[in-house]
This record gives structure tokens, C-alpha cells and sequence, in this order.
């Protein structure tokens, strides 16, 4: 997978993601670039994090397909797929930390099945690998002896191991205190610029989308597809859904039902008074 | 007010309640025990495949795992096992004493406790006890990781969750049943000679002599294979309810509760099946 800075990484073409007969998303279509941080972004319950494990491989679409450069994902065999995912990190909500592994042991795992590299040589790369996320020090520790913090931190530490191509986050600042989260943003900036990796971040924090954000999709629950996609600062001024304007705005929810009459102002009289 | 105006109802958010008749109730729990017994085959295949790729030096599973399973199912176990067995020795010494002593052959009780706990008893109390103790934890262990995404995190590194979950815990059990059954047997018989000995006024080397003479190869055989099948049985139960786990807390629960019952129910069928082949073999 050779791949330039801003050739189609991932393209996703009319996926539809289901449960059963329910539908929770429809008619997703949209590419992520190399060196892209892209942000998949809506409100809660929309699919992001649905949307997230049907590109790295965990639930297969009910239709559309997903294109790791050219390789259509779900139309190869698991040994392909297996190809794919080496060159991709994924950093959990919780940190997916294997509990019964000293961080060091969860960040080498990777390294001895897939590198012929010596015990020895794995033991630095994880030193390098804790001191980059600040956790030097902290190998031997279990996830059950660190904060919720570190445990991000030691995820992605995991994530990196490899140097991947492509980095998923979901929600990584979730239950981060607001310097913390601060930092993260930081630390996943950086380590996109050095590794030159294409990073999806599931997010529904602002600070974030803007802070790092440089491409986006946004999913709609009611309307269960995508309603705007593009650069988050630009998509506040030109996106003609006022949804995606309100979400980006914290413009509070009056207009979220008027997809209809797009650009129509907030009708004060149209309140419900106590 | 106003908040709770603000955020309209989702359209198709609201769950629909139906009333379902028995029959339908019935047929839908006929077809769901149906999927279950399928679900059970194809993963008992599945950890075959992972066997024989571990056969061939490309399986996917921590030593280190496999040893610490091994002291889990077997040394801690060992505590456990020596209670019940000595319990059950003592059990069917002080049943069938009742019965035979009216007919003055008391000794005969060192030969119904020894047949019973070498060729059935021993592998069959070891094996609830491992399903209670042991299944249970693997189920927990294997869903708390399903909650945890830890099993996502290996699946999107290319390494199959059966690989490095399973067939440690699987080999590990199957490994250290026999010795575990041995063991509840020695117990087992250990609990008859006290009967015998303070409660019948037989001597040590009455009921030793009888117990030898009675129990047969065969019989260790027979109870030191049930006490193999038993391991497997109550591994895959509880690694399975554990990968087929839900996302909740409520999910590990019964997932821990399914993998004990499953256990069990296996291992009496297995018993069944074992007893009328053994039959049919004349042995």
C-alpha cells in the first residue's frame, strides 16, 4: 500500500450499517486522505463508534464497501485483512488494555508476533514507546495499578507500536480532565506529524475537531446518514445543514428537527413556555 | 419544560410491546436451543483448528499463560476437591453400610465406595466442581474482556481471540483432570475406610486388601478418560458463554451462571454416553 500525503487512504463507498432490520446508518460515502486527521463527529447514539468498527474490521457492513487504498476490505480473505491491520493502530475508548499484561507486555505483544525482532530490541522499542507517550518508568505496571489517563496513554502507546500508517482513535478524550485531553490532542498531533499517519478520530469534542481536525463527517441519527463533510472550521460558515451548524456552534436545539427549510431562523415564538 | 421540548422524540426509538402466545414462546425457545447447540459445534471446531495450528508451532498463546492456568485448575483446585471427595467417600460408605450390614457383609463397602468413586464419582464430582469453580472463572475472565474490548483489541491485531484465550485454558483443564480425578479417588476411598474402619470395625488392611481386589484397571481407565472428556467439556462451556458474552455487567453474569449449567449438563450426558458405550464394549 504506497500510498502519497493527500491520495485517498480509506474510501467508503454507500455503506449501510444495520442491526438486524433496524438501519442506523445509510448511503455513507466519503474518503480520508493520506495524512488526513479526520474526525467522524455527531450527536450521541448516531454510529460513530459503529462507523469505526466497521472500518477496522470488527462488524461487516449489511451493504457498500470500505477501500484500504485500492483492497475493497470485507471482499478479501482474512489473511489480506490480516495485511491491512498490521498497518493500523487503533487506540480504544477504554484503552483495551490486556488486564492480565504489564504495559510492557501489552506494547511488545505486537512487536514479537510480527517483527523477528530480539527480546532485547523489543524491551528498548517499548522503553522509546512509554518515554514517547510520557510513561517511561511505568512498564511493569499492570492497567489496574494506573489512572484512567495513563491507560489512554499506554493505548497508544500500543497503537504506535508498529508505526502505523493509519491511526483510529475512539473518543480518545473521553473522561479526560480538560488539560489532560489538552495534551492528548497534542500528543496525537505530534505523533501523526512523525510517523506521517492518516488518524480517524471519533470525537464528539469541539476543542479537539478544531484543534487537529483538517477533515470531517458528520452523522445524523434522525436522518440516518451523513448530512456534511469537509474541514470543520469551514463546515461552521458553509454547511448548509443547520444541525451540523448547531453541533459545531453549541447553538443549542431549537432548529435541530428544521432539516427541511435549511438556512430558516430560530422562530422565538415557536417556544414552549413552562 | 422547555429542556424536555427541546430534543424531539426519535421516530423509530420507542420499542414496540408485543404479546407472543405460548406456542410462539415455545417455538422461538426451541429454535434459540437449537442455534445454541450449533453455536456449540462450531466452536468446539473452531478450537480444533486452533489445536491443530498449535500441533504445528503456529499458534498464537503466551506460555506462560498456559502455566499459570495450569496451577489455577490444578494445585488450587486441590483444597476443594480433597473436601468433597472425602465427603462423598464417606457418603456412599455410610449408604451402602446400611444395607449391607443387615446381611453381615460390611466389607463389601470398601468395593462399592471403590468402584463407585475410580470408575464414576471421582471424574464426576471433579468435574462439577471444576465447572463451578473453574468454567465459571474462565466465563467471567473471557466476557469482562468482551466488555473491556480487550478481545476487539486482539482480533484488530490478527490474533484469533480462540487462539490465545481458549486453547490455553482448554489444554490447561484437560491436562490437569485426570490427575485431579486420581487424586478425588484416592479422597474418595480415603472417606470409605474411615466408615469402614471406626464405623464398621474393619482393619486398615481388611479395607485396603478389598479395595484392591475390587477396583479394576478398567475402572481407572474408564474414570481417567470421563475425567479428560470432563475438562474439555467444562472448558469449552466456560470459554464459550465468555466469548459469546454480552456487553454488561448483567451479560458476564449470566454468562458465568450459562457456562456453570452448561458444564454440568454436559458432563451428565457425557456420563451417559460413556456408560452405555462401556456397556455395549462389555467393559
Amino acid at each position: 500500500m504506497s500510498i502519497k500525503t493527500g491520495d485517498p487512504h480509506i474510501t467508503v463507498k454507500d455503506l449501510t450499517m444495520a442491526f438486524g432490520d433496524f438501519i442506523l446508518q445509510q448511503n455513507l460515502t466519503f474518503t480520508i486522505n493520506k495524512g488526513d486527521i479526520f474526525i467522524i463527529m455527531g450527536g450521541s447514539g448516531c454510529g460513530k463508534s459503529t462507523l469505526l468498527r466497521h472500518l477496522i474490521g470488527l462488524q461487516k457492513p449489511a451493504k457498500g464497501k470500505v477501500f484500504y487504498g485500492n483492497e475493497s476490505f470485507w471482499d478479501v480473505d482474512r489473511f489480506e485483512q490480516i495485511k491491512i491491520l498490521k498497518k493500523v493502530g487503533i487506540l480504544y475508548q477504554s484503552g483495551a488494555l490486556w488486564s492480565s499484561m504489564t504495559i510492557a507486555e501489552n506494547i511488545a505483544l505486537p512487536l514479537s508476533l510480527y517483527t523477528g525482532l530480539s527480546k532485547e530490541e523489543i524491551r528498548e522499542i517499548v522503553s522509546l514507546k512509554c518515554s514517547l507517550v510520557g510513561l517511561a518508568g511505568f512498564e511493569d505496571y499492570y492497567p489496574s495499578e494506573i489512572s484512567g489517563g495513563m491507560k489512554k496513554r499506554a493505548g497508544l502507546a500500543r497503537a504506535i507500536a508498529l508505526d502505523p500508517e493509519i491511526l483510529f482513535f475512539d473518543e480518545p478524550s473521553a473522561g479526560l480532565d480538560p488539560v489532560s485531553a489538552y495534551l492528548l490532542d497534542e500528543l496525537i498531533r505530534e505523533t501523526c506529524d512523525s510517523l506521517g499517519a492518516t488518524v480517524v478520530i471519533v470525537t464528539h469534542e469541539l476543542a479537539s475537531i478544531f484543534a487537529i481536525g483538517n477533515n470531517s463527517v458528520f452523522l445524523d441519527a434522525e436522518a440516518k446518514t451523513m448530512i456534511g463533510s469537509g474541514d470543520p472550521k469551514k463546515l461552521i460558515c458553509e454547511c448548509k445543514s443547520t444541525a451540523v451548524r448547531d453541533f459545531l456552534t453549541r447553538g443549542g436545539t431549537e432548529n435541530y428537527k428544521d432539516e427541511s427549510s435549511q438556512d430558516k431562523p430560530r422562530d422565538d415564538k415557536n417556544e414552549t413556555t413552562a | 419544560m422547555l429542556l424536555a421540548s427541546k430534543v424531539p422524540e426519535r421516530k423509530d426509538a420507542r420499542k414496540e410491546t408485543v404479546s407472543v402466545s405460548f406456542l410462539a414462546r415455545t417455538g422461538e425457545y426451541a429454535v434459540v436451543f437449537g442455534h445454541s447447540v450449533l453455536e456449540m459445534l462450531g466452536f468446539i471446531g473452531e478450537i480444533f483448528q486452533s489445536l491443530l495450528r498449535t500441533l504445528v508451532g503456529k499458534g498464537h498463546f503466551r506460555g506462560s499463560d498456559l502455566l499459570l492456568f495450569l496451577q489455577e485448575a490444578g494445585a488450587q483446585a486441590l483444597p476443594i476437591v480433597s473436601l468433597i471427595s472425602l465427603l462423598v467417600g464417606l457418603i456412599l460408605a455410610f449408604v451402602g453400610a446400611i444395607q449391607l450390614r443387615m446381611f453381615g457383609a460390611q466389607i463389601y463397602v470398601a468395593d462399592l465406595v471403590g468402584i463407585a468413586m475410580v470408575r464414576e464419582m471421582g471424574a464426576i464430582m471433579t468435574g462439577i466442581i471444576m465447572a463451578g469453580r473453574t468454567g465459571a472463572s474462565y466465563a467471567a475472565q473471557i466476557g469482562t474482556m468482551q466488555v473491556n474490548e480487550e478481545i476487539d483489541a486482539l482480533k484488530t491485531l490478527g490474533i484469533p481471540p480462540i487462539d490465545f484465550l481458549v486453547t490455553p485454558r482448554m489444554l490447561a483443564l484437560s491436562i490437569m483432570m485426570p490427575f485431579l480425578t486420581v487424586y478425588a479417588n484416592l479422597m474418595g476411598i480415603f472417606g470409605g475406610l474411615i466408615v469402614g474402619v471406626f464405623g464398621l470395625d474393619l482393619s486398615l488392611m481388611q479395607y485396603y486388601n478389598e479395595t484392591k481386589s475390587a477396583v479394576r484397571f478398567n475402572d481407572l481407565w474408564i474414570g481417567l478418560f470421563s475425567g479428560f472428556v470432563f475438562g474439555i467439556l467444562v472448558a469449552t462451556a466456560g470459554c464459550m458463554r465468555g466469548m459469546q458474552c454480552g456487553r454488561s455487567a448483567q451479560a458476564v453474569g449470566e454468562a458465568t451462571t450459562s457456562a456453570v449449567v452448561t458444564g454440568i449438563v454436559s458432563i451428565v450426558i457425557a456420563t451417559a454416553i460413556i456408560t452405555v458405550i462401556c456397556n455395549a464394549l462389555g467393559i
